[in-house]
């Protein structure tokens, strides 16, 4: 693994944006003084006049940007997840979410692998808060690809999406020809009888990981990356429950109402099935470097392996 | 028009809201009363709107950031023929599309969601900045309630309203003094008003009679010369303004009328347009 290239997917926003700016003179960036972490600052100076600083006051941003939107903008907000989905989920509730303004939220430093900085910061709850609102669109990509992709995604659809990006470099695994994004469908990285592994955002790369060690041990793993939160590929959880009749997801959020809530969801209603939630265990996170995190979360591909192997 | 017309025009709103909170048992009498005449010089003389093409985006905006005086704004929409005034009876009905809070989906004429208190001015900020960034020279009005300006998101906006300049917007708070726990100088004092939109850089006009329509007049006027700075109108007010029982009541902040109070609430409205048109002859 030494020699994969990483990326940040918090870095992939920051260009994304620049390669879009040209094409959709109407989309503008907003931040709340975090320009340099959200890596919107390569938009900031590429588009000086079309970034807007809104000082540290994300609640009046989000709400700017809805009055932007109201008038033909297509604005992203940005911030940590904490804020633009936590500090602010009701003024996304009421002032995107109701009026279904196209008002995109970028959203960095997602998870624990903020790392140092410790719990105030690290978001574990940000997508269960968000998939609650009507008509939010919500993608956690996985790569460097994946989240320009997404980025150019959003910009394309009408109405409030919800981008959830993280601040360490992760590797870029779906950089090869036959890589197409569509919202709203995940992607079979590993066809498997066994078990199917479901994983978002970096927890992709540690489930394929997880499911090469599996095959040497003999078990068969699906992965499915599902960068689409909501609206979940339904159809997909499905077919690939009936197939192995064992569930994994595997996220770097609460296990409380993110993908893993998702999946529970569907497949109690319409596919009964054995499932374990792999993901923050209804705690708060710590400080502490990223990687050395995600071990002790048993987030990465040698945490996933063992979590499943002992459930298996 | 003439004082005299926006008299009159601001009783029919007056009736307007009266009706559509009796019917639907429920609401915001007392602010949507005490703004009436601000909304009836807003819509009928102040801004550049056409309700044939709700949607022009050279049009100025109002956002009704105190959103719970919906039936103000309806009222008022209705009397200006963005939609019939025999619908102001299915407010917060069942399907209605007269939300009980304003909802610029269902609404023609809403510029804004709205409701959540603190919320609006961002999003009139935001259609400033808009105007600004697109070079066009349509204005920007807001109302909030005295008592919404508690909220920290109301010093967000005017904080950034003030630094980006922006003489488009307007930013008018109903200074009617009493909110649902009571006046606002016990419940958790907001003054002194102007002087706080002055240190965010606001151009501050004091309407010491928010139903003088000469007074109106003027503070738009010097609003609208305004230039570098937004401007905020602090309005002295009456809340519940024009029916007898409901001036100055706290009480009559969110509760409808019964069948009884109705009958008096109509009959005092319709002698002050009486009044009015014995003041035309």
């Amino acid at each position: 693994m030494a020699d994969v290239k990483k990326i940040a997917t918090r870095e992939s926003y920051g260009n994304a944006l620049v390669a879009l700016a040209e094409e959709y003179p109407n989309l503008l960036v907003l931040d709340a003084d975090l320009a340099a972490a959200t890596k919107t600052s390569i938009f900031r100076k590429a588009y000086p006049d079309r970034h807007i600083d809104c000082g540290i006051a994300e609640c009046n941003m989000t709400g700017i940007a809805a009055g932007l939107a109201t008038c033909g903008k297509i604005p992203f907000i940005s911030s940590f997840a904490m804020f633009a989905a936590g500090r602010n989920f009701e003024q996304v509730r009421n002032s995107i979410g109701y009026p279904h303004l196209n008002v995109k939220i970028g959203a960095t430093h997602a998870g624990i692998s903020v790392g140092e900085d410790g719990a105030t910061h690290q978001c574990n709850e940000d997508i269960a808060l968000m998939r609650t609102i009507p008509g939010m669109t919500i993608i956690v990509p996985s790569d460097d690809v994946e989240a320009k992709a997404a980025v150019r995604a959003a910009v394309e659809m009408d109405g409030p999406v919800y981008l959830r990006f993280g601040r360490l470099a992760v590797p870029v695994i779906n950089d090869h020809d036959g890589y197409k994004f569509e919202v709203g469908k995940g992607v079979v990285l590993k066809e498997g009888t066994d078990v199917t592994i479901i994983a978002t955002g970096l927890c992709v790369a540690s489930a394929m990981e997880a499911a090469e060690k599996l095959e040497a041990d003999g078990i068969h793993a699906e992965v499915i990356n599902m960068h689409t939160i909501k609206p979940l590929d339904e159809d997909l959880v499905v077919k690939s429950a009936k197939k192995t009749g064992k569930v994994v997801t595997v996220e770097e959020h609460s296990v409380i109402g993110g993908l893993g809530g998702a999946v529970a969801e569907t497949l109690s209603a319409k596919c009964p099935t054995l499932l374990k939630r792999i993901g923050v265990q209804d705690r708060f996170g710590e400080s502490g470097p990223a990687v050395k995190l995600l071990e002790k979360f048993e987030l990465d591909g040698a945490g996933v392996y063992k979590q499943i192997k002992e459930w298996i | 028009m003439t004082n005299l017309e926006l008299k009159k025009v601001a009783n029919e709103i007056r009736k307007g809201i009266v009706v559509g909170v009796h019917s639907a048992k429920a609401g915001h009498p007392g602010g949507s009363l005490s703004a009436a005449d601000v909304f009836t010089y807003l819509y009928f003389e102040e801004m550049n709107i056409d309700p044939k093409n709700p949607k022009d985006p050279d049009r100025d905006r109002f956002v009704l950031s105190k959103g719970h005086t919906a039936p103000g704004l309806y009222s008022t929409l209705a009397n200006r023929g963005y939609f019939p005034v025999e619908d102001l009876p299915t407010l917060r009905h069942i399907g209605a599309y007269l939300q009980g809070h304003p909802c610029m989906q269902e609404c023609p004429g809403v510029d804004m969601s709205s409701g959540s208190l603190g919320q609006g001015i961002s999003a009139a900020v935001g259609m400033a900045l808009a105007g600004k960034i697109d070079q066009k020279d349509y204005r920007v009005y807001t109302l909030l309630g005295d008592g919404e300006i508690e909220e920290g998101q109301v010093w967000e906006a005017s904080m950034f309203a003030g630094a980006r300049h922006l003489d488009n917007l307007v930013v008018i708070v109903d200074n009617n003094g009493l909110q649902i726990d009571g006046p606002i100088e016990k419940v958790c004092s907001p003054y002194p008003i102007d002087e706080k939109f002055k240190a965010f850089n606001f151009h501050v006009i004091n309407l010491d009679d928010a139903h003088d329509f000469d007074k109106i007049r003027a503070a738009f006027k010097e609003a609208r010369e305004t230039k570098g700075q937004p401007t905020a109108i602090v309005m002295k007010s009456l809340k519940g303004k024009g029916v007898s029982f409901m001036e100055g009541s706290v009480d009559w902040h969110g509760k409808a009328p019964n069948d009884e109070e109705f009958e008096i609430a109509m009959s005092d409205l319709n002698k002050i347009g009486e009044a009015l048109q014995k003041e035309e002859a």
